[in-house]
């Protein structure tokens, strides 16, 4: 009864015993007419600049998850190791674990060799496994980072192609940032200037994207030194309510009134904070 | 990639789809067979391109370590570390999927100890 698959061990990594049976749940399900549940996305608008002793990376806040925003304020822009910043559009999942997955090889790496990890290096080790799985993880990242040659700035696309440039943009936002820095992106700029670029970019991916909104998050990246500003800019608050549906106290009349008293003892207090951004 | 054999003895329709001729030869996922050989093309490769630099010598060496490296294990429905031949292989500096998904360890699973060992010696 048992099939050969039973008498060799198991490997690990991706398994695809799945995909029939979700190949045929799909087809039964559009024809009854329902949609199959859609992954979480960034939507996103993320970009990188290079300035004169440095790079600004910016990124938005929003997480989709088909129609809906799924998350408020999520953080766009992966640790990657003290030097090397990295930020993820595509889906979150995907983004997520790939960043924490190189992060986790360039420690052992740098660990290893016993020096600061390079840019190229991280850059090498996520083209070549975004092009193993041949675009089927969907993570588009803008890999920055400062190392012993200066600042770099990376674009490597889900396929597993990348662009070294000295300032870039991707995500569902990216032609409108792009056209923000086509329009005033200088060689060798000020820190400040670089950072109101950025988010000059960023607010503009916001404004004129259903993909991207919230707040701008930045992260500055110099020699010996991230400034990781979380938030730097709340472009969209939400508003205050300004009128009140509620009733006044006395607008009912009160005919009768009758206190019992509970006896209850406090058995234990805890404090549990609550992300109600 | 046999059909799955559920219970009672007959196919499985619920995980692995109607019988068909087309549904066994075809590959379920486009990366299915790729990542299945994926370690043995890069271990092709790699020692191809050694035979090229250094000469027969060295990929044979190579996989002559690589051979008594793999036979320090427990037998096959036993879960063994294969330390030697990670660290010969340069395993124990990295980790990439195959360590955190569907990790052998934790399967839910145990291979029928007689088969197995009947297939590893080769008496199957």
């Amino acid at each position: 009864m048992s099939t050969l698959s039973m008498c060799q061990t198991q490997l690990g990594g991706f398994s695809f015993e799945n995909c029939k049976r979700n190949a045929v749940l799909e087809t039964e399900v559009t024809k009854v007419g329902c949609r199959m549940p859609a992954a979480r996305k960034t939507g996103t608008t993320i970009v990188g600049v290079v300035f004169k002793d440095g790079l600004v990376l910016g990124a938005d806040t929003r997480a989709t998850e088909g129609m809906i925003v799924a998350d408020k304020n999520c953080s766009k822009i992966h640790y990657i190791s003290p030097n090397i910043y990295c930020c993820g559009a595509g889906t979150a999942a995907d983004t997520e674990m790939t960043t924490q997955i190189i992060s986790s090889n360039l420690e052992l790496h740098s660990l290893s060799t016993g020096r600061l990890p390079r840019v190229a290096t991280a850059n090498r080790m996520l083209k070549q496994m975004l092009f193993r799985y041949q675009g089927h993880i969907g993570a588009a990242l803008v890999l920055g980072g400062m190392d012993c040659n200066g600042p770099h700035l990376y674009s490597i696309y889900p396929h597993g192609s990348t662009d070294k440039l000295p300032y870039v943009t991707m995500g569902s936002g990216s032609l409108a940032a792009m056209a923000v820095f086509e329009d005033r992106y200088k060689q060798d700029m000020e820190e400040e200037d670089a950072k109101r670029l950025v988010r000059d970019a960023i607010a503009a991916g916001i404004f004129n994207d259903l993909g991207s909104g919230s707040n701008i998050d930045l992260c500055v990246i110099t020699k010996g030194r991230v400034d990781y500003l979380r938030p730097h800019d709340m472009a969209n608050k939400k508003g205050v309510r300004t009128g009140n549906y509620k009733y006044k106290r006395g607008t009912t009349g009160v005919l009768t009134k009758a206190v019992t008293k509970l006896d209850l003892e406090v058995v234990e207090e805890t404090i549990q904070t609550m992300d109600t951004s | 990639m046999g059909q799955h054999i559920g219970a009672y003895g007959v196919q499985d329709t619920l995980r692995s789809g109607f019988s068909s001729v087309k549904n066994e030869l075809l590959p379920s996922h486009a990366l299915e067979l790729s990542e299945k050989n994926f370690q043995l093309n890069q271990d092709k490769m790699n020692f191809s391109t050694l035979r090229n630099i250094q000469g027969l010598h060295a990929p044979l060496k190579l996989q002559m370590e690589y051979r008594a490296a793999r036979q320090i294990q427990r037998l096959p429905f036993l879960q063994s570390s294969h330390l030697a031949l990670d660290t010969l292989k340069g395993n124990d500096e990295s980790i990439s999927f195959e360590d955190i998904l569907n990790d052998p360890a934790q399967s839910e699973m145990v291979g029928e100890p007689h088969i197995m060992v009947e297939y590893k010696l080769g008496l199957m």
